[in-house]
């Protein structure tokens, strides 16, 4: 077992009786071992995953396995699983552990996966470099100067450097499909409302999306179609049926792929990233494709709009890391606002304090219409404009990120320097829609660019099947 | 001391009312809902917030406050979103209350009373929203520690609130009567202000007579009975007129009333008061009420006070306050519904159960709905009575007590074997012939001189008495019996 990149390897080796579950398991802790100082893992269930593969391993031997017995996943430090900790990488949430299992994760719990243990990430999801975790920054394994992108920057490096088959993610403004194409991995962020939100610890409710990291398409759809669909405890998930995305990966026809010409004409984009879009159009064109430029002037909005309702959001959703309940809790308090003050002051780090109090004012009545319902506004007219383009063409294609990955302390000095980050990729989360991110070639330093591809509503089958059509390696 | 008449002022009251929902479960979460429980016994995941964790709703919560609303004439919003209202304190977990802002499950509609003098009062509702209730905190005496129950978080409330349209601290009472009555024929709530069930705030103003502007707005809050509410709106209007007669201002505020002295002290200014950064809750789907739910929610819905009030006034000829009394409340109003599908004497029946059947349930520390005794049963014996077999206090006094006993053996067989039974029984039949032999003094005379055919006449008169069910060999010696001793 030099190396397993897919599930597929894996299956072969179970089914070719040359590997248990158990052996993967080994194979992958000691991967793990050898990538510590990538800091990819925050706890890493060493015991626990044997124990579970033993088990699978008598479940095949019965014929009675699931479907992704010997798949190791491991999740972001944003997923419940009963009994285990869960901190989002905070010190707010030091000695938590949770007491059920998030409706994802259990769908493939129940599927024989073995979880093998919980990766670091921004505090709180909330960065794009992975420097705000309060357990140290990730390192990009192309380049260990360079960070993974964020917030699910150990998920994708984990995939990366091959220490689990595929990662949980979440995706709120681009979590995974900036740290995917900083990683040269594939990440979707599906539909909103696809995948049950119970159990992923709530950063922008109405953004929030969990999704996958892999390091091919297959894997990333296979899971997808597992966790995806209803759930009673969710009631903002969607009923839609969830096709088996897996089944069919071969896109058919010529499709109709849009593009926004003011990316490629205009500045703040990195050279290697316009040609690349550029020579991919081209690659679509020569395959039949009809190749559009459009126009998508409310692109320049997204950002804020972004940035005002995920503050509003979070400053609500983290109120209940109040010191009470659960959780760190100063020790020196005089009365109960002081515990307050102390409690958030010491456990939360620099950003999520800065986005609490962001959100706070936004929110705040004297400047409520001015920020908050202008912005939700806003997202409805970029949410109308999208729709509009998805109507009219099958995808539209963008870059993931404006750069490749940058230097570790490169932009964190002057936060919005670092939202830049997320500017391509809001768009989709503000409307809603599904999008992945691909692997698509590299810079002129060797480092990975994505391709960002993205459909209309709940069509993730198509997403995969074009992805996997045109930008897959193998 | 200055008074409302005295400075040609008037009372401005507007109430908020918060009622707990009687369902099994919380508002958002499986955890029961039960009153009294060892403290943080009834809490999930999702009552404790924890990460991870969504609100799921329940259903039945939205029917009850749809009940209030339509019994209350209310418009039913069709599309239900769930806002936050965002403040920090101990018992509420999440750091914000799960409720409803801008579309309030019910609007409009309103509460109709008979005020302090009979005239009919219509107080006009604001709106009807649901909410969750937030967990106790606890002082304990002497220490330095607050202690946290969190049964009470996430228990289903509905706060109705009125329009400032109550002018007397009588009426405000005779508001707050109303809506638990309401609750409690809705099955909704159980209204009991002492346990916290149903709690009142009263915002309360006074203003010149003829002033079309409202004057500045004192909340009052903590009252734990209807009483305590008059009480507080009485002594907050004497507070407000010494202010203005001293030519001071009122401010508005906040003050928990005290039920020790009947006082009220200041909580808080409204200048201070949080910014609640009210927004969509994004963890739950906004709420349709589709037309076949608000069909199937009317369906089941009881007869409301008001209604069967009119009912028994114009169906079955009963008085105004027999009326009242019978619509007062659901157990005793079903009751008495039952009774009259068998028997035609209504008035009758509602003697009987604001009677003996009311004195039954006092003693017995009874509600209506636990009486043994059918309806079906007590009609039997009206009816017995009506028919002439029995008298009224015969019927009270012996033959009742026994139903109370024996619920299988029937009023006719009860009566004969206590020998009660008017065409056997010597006694009643006397007591008849005593009585006819009175009406006709002249006759009785004449008998006596030896007219012995008028006898006849004394049977036909006895038998129309008993509607013909005297035995006439007993009515015959009976007849002769009397007669002949009245000399």
């Amino acid at each position: 077992m030099e190396s397993i990149r897919s599930f597929s390897d894996i299956r072969q080796l179970i089914e070719g009786k040359n590997a248990s579950c158990e052996d993967i398991v080994l194979f992958y802790l000691k991967k793990i071992e050898e990538n510590r100082h990538l800091n990819a893992f925050l706890e890493v269930f060493s015991e626990e995953s044997l124990q579970r593969a033993r088990i699978i391993d008598q479940k095949i031997q019965q014929g009675k396995a699931g479907r992704l017995a010997g798949m190791v996943v491991g999740i972001k430090d944003v997923f419940c699983l009963k009994d285990h900790k869960i901190q989002a990488a905070s010190k707010i949430l030091e000695g938590f552990v949770s007491q059920f299992t998030a409706t994802a994760l259990q769908r493939l719990l129940d599927e024989d996966a073995i979880i093998i243990g919980r990766l670091n990430c921004d505090e709180f999801a909330m960065g794009s470099s992975n420097e705000n975790s309060a357990y140290g920054p990730v390192l990009n394994a192309a380049d260990n100067s360079r960070v993974p992108g964020g917030s699910s920057g150990g998920s994708a490096v984990a995939v990366q450097a091959g220490l689990c088959t595929v990662a949980l993610g979440s995706d709120t403004g681009g979590s995974i499909r900036q740290p995917a194409a900083f990683c040269d991995v594939v990440g979707i962020k599906p539909t909103y409302s696809r995948v049950s939100r119970y159990g992923l610890l709530a950063y922008a409710s109405s953004f929030d999306c969990v999704g996958v990291f892999s390091s091919n398409i297959e894997d990333n759809a296979l899971v997808l179609e597992i966790m995806a669909g209803a759930d009673e405890y969710d009631s903002t998930v969607s009923r839609s049926e969830v096709p088996a995305y897996s089944k069919n990966l071969l896109w058919n026809g010529p499709a109709k792929v849009a593009y926004v010409k003011e990316l490629l004409d205009g500045d703040g984009v990195q050279e290697d990233i316009k040609q690349n879009l550029s020579s991919s159009l081209q690659m679509l064109k020569e395959a039949g494709h009809e190749v559009i430029p459009v126009s998508f002037p409310l692109l320049k909005y997204a950002l804020p709009t972004y940035y005002i309702l995920i503050t509003a959001e979070s400053s609500s959703n983290l109120s209940r890391y109040d010191g009470v309940k659960y959780g760190y809790r100063t020790r020196d308090a005089k009365g109960i606002l002081d515990m307050y003050k102390k409690t958030r002051t010491q456990a939360f780090g620099e950003e999520v304090r800065r986005r609490i109090m962001l959100g706070t004012f936004v929110l705040s009545a004297s400047y409520y219409d001015a920020f908050y319902t202008k912005a939700q506004k806003v997202r409805n007219l970029i949410r109308a404009e999208a729709i509009k383009i998805l109507t009219e063409h099958d995808f539209l294609l963008m870059p993931v990120t404006p750069t490749t990955a940058f230097k570790l302390g490169e932009h964190n000095k002057n936060p919005l320097e670092m939202y830049l980050a997320d500017l391509f990729t809001v768009q989709a989360s503000v409307a809603g829609i599904p999008a992945i991110s691909v692997p698509n070639g590299y810079d002129a330093n060797n480092l990975p660019i994505g391709l960002q591809i993205i459909a209309n509503y709940f069509e993730e089958e198509q997403l995969y099947q074009f992805a996997n059509t045109y930008f897959s390696r193998s | 001391m200055e008074s409302l008449q005295s400075m040609n002022y008037e009372l401005v009251v507007g109430l908020e009312v918060h009622a707990q929902l009687s369902t099994q479960s919380k508002i958002y979460a499986s955890d029961a809902t039960i009153f009294g429980c060892e403290p943080n016994t009834n809490i999930g995941v999702i009552t404790l917030a924890h990460p991870g964790t969504m609100p799921k709703l329940n259903k039945k919560v939205i029917e009850y406050a749809i009940k209030m609303g339509l019994a209350c004439g209310c418009e039913i919003t069709r599309y239900n979103i769930f806002c936050r209202k965002n403040y920090f304190y101990p018992d509420l977990p999440k750091g914000y209350q799960l409720t409803q802002d801008k579309t309030p499950i019910c609007m409009g509609g309103g509460i109709r009373v008979n005020g302090q003098h009979g005239e009919e009062i219509y107080v006009r509702l604001n709106r009807i929203h649901v909410e969750e209730d937030a967990g106790k905190s606890l002082h304990p005496e002497g220490k330095a520690y607050t202690q946290v129950d969190l049964n009470r978080a996430g228990v289903p409330l509905i706060e109705i609130v009125t329009e400032p349209d109550i002018r007397h601290s009588a009426d405000a009472a005779t508001v707050l009567t109303e809506v638990r009555k309401i609750v409690r024929f809705l099955g909704i709530c159980d209204g009991n202000m002492e346990e916290g069930s149903m709690r009142c705030d009263a915002n309360v103003s006074v203003r010149p007579i003829g002033s079309d502007v409202y004057g500045k707005k004192v909340e009052l809050k903590n009252m734990n009975s209807i009483k305590q509410v008059r009480q507080a709106i009485d002594h907050e209007v004497s507070r407000q007129l010494k202010l203005i007669s001293e030519g001071k201002t009122i401010v508005s505020e906040t003050r928990t009333f005290d039920p020790v002295t009947g006082a009220s002290f200041s909580m808080r200014e409204k200048e201070d008061l949080n910014d609640y950064r009210y927004f969509p809750e994004p963890d739950l789907s906004p709420v349709r009420v589709t037309e076949e739910w608000l069909e199937a929610i009317k369906k089941s819905m009881p007869e409301l006070p008001d209604t069967l009030k009119r009912r028994f006034l114009n169906e079955f000829g009963l008085s105004e306050a027999d009326a009242s009394f019978l619509s007062d409340s659901r157990d005793v109003a079903s009751y008495y519904q039952e009774l009259v599908s068998f028997t035609k004497n209504y008035k009758a029946a509602a003697n009987w159960v604001m009677g003996p059947l009311q004195t039954l349930a006092n003693e017995k520390g009874l509600s209506f709905s636990d009486i043994e005794l059918k309806p079906g049963k007590l009609a039997e014996l009206i009816n017995f009575i009506d028919e002439g077999k029995i008298t009224y206090t015969m019927a009270y006094q012996q033959v009742f007590p026994v139903m109370l006993e024996k619920q299988n053996i029937s009023v006719a067989s009860i009566a004969k074997d206590l020998n009660l039974v008017i065409e056997s029984n010597t006694d009643a039949l006397k007591t008849l012939i005593q009585q006819i032999a009175c009406k006709y003094p002249d006759k009785v005379k004449e008998y006596r001189k030896g007219k012995k055919g008028l006898l006849g006449m004394f049977m036909g008169e006895l038998m129309k008495e008993t509607k013909g069910k005297a035995d006439p060999k007993i009515a015959t010696n009976l007849l002769k019996e009397v007669l002949e001793e009245t000399s």
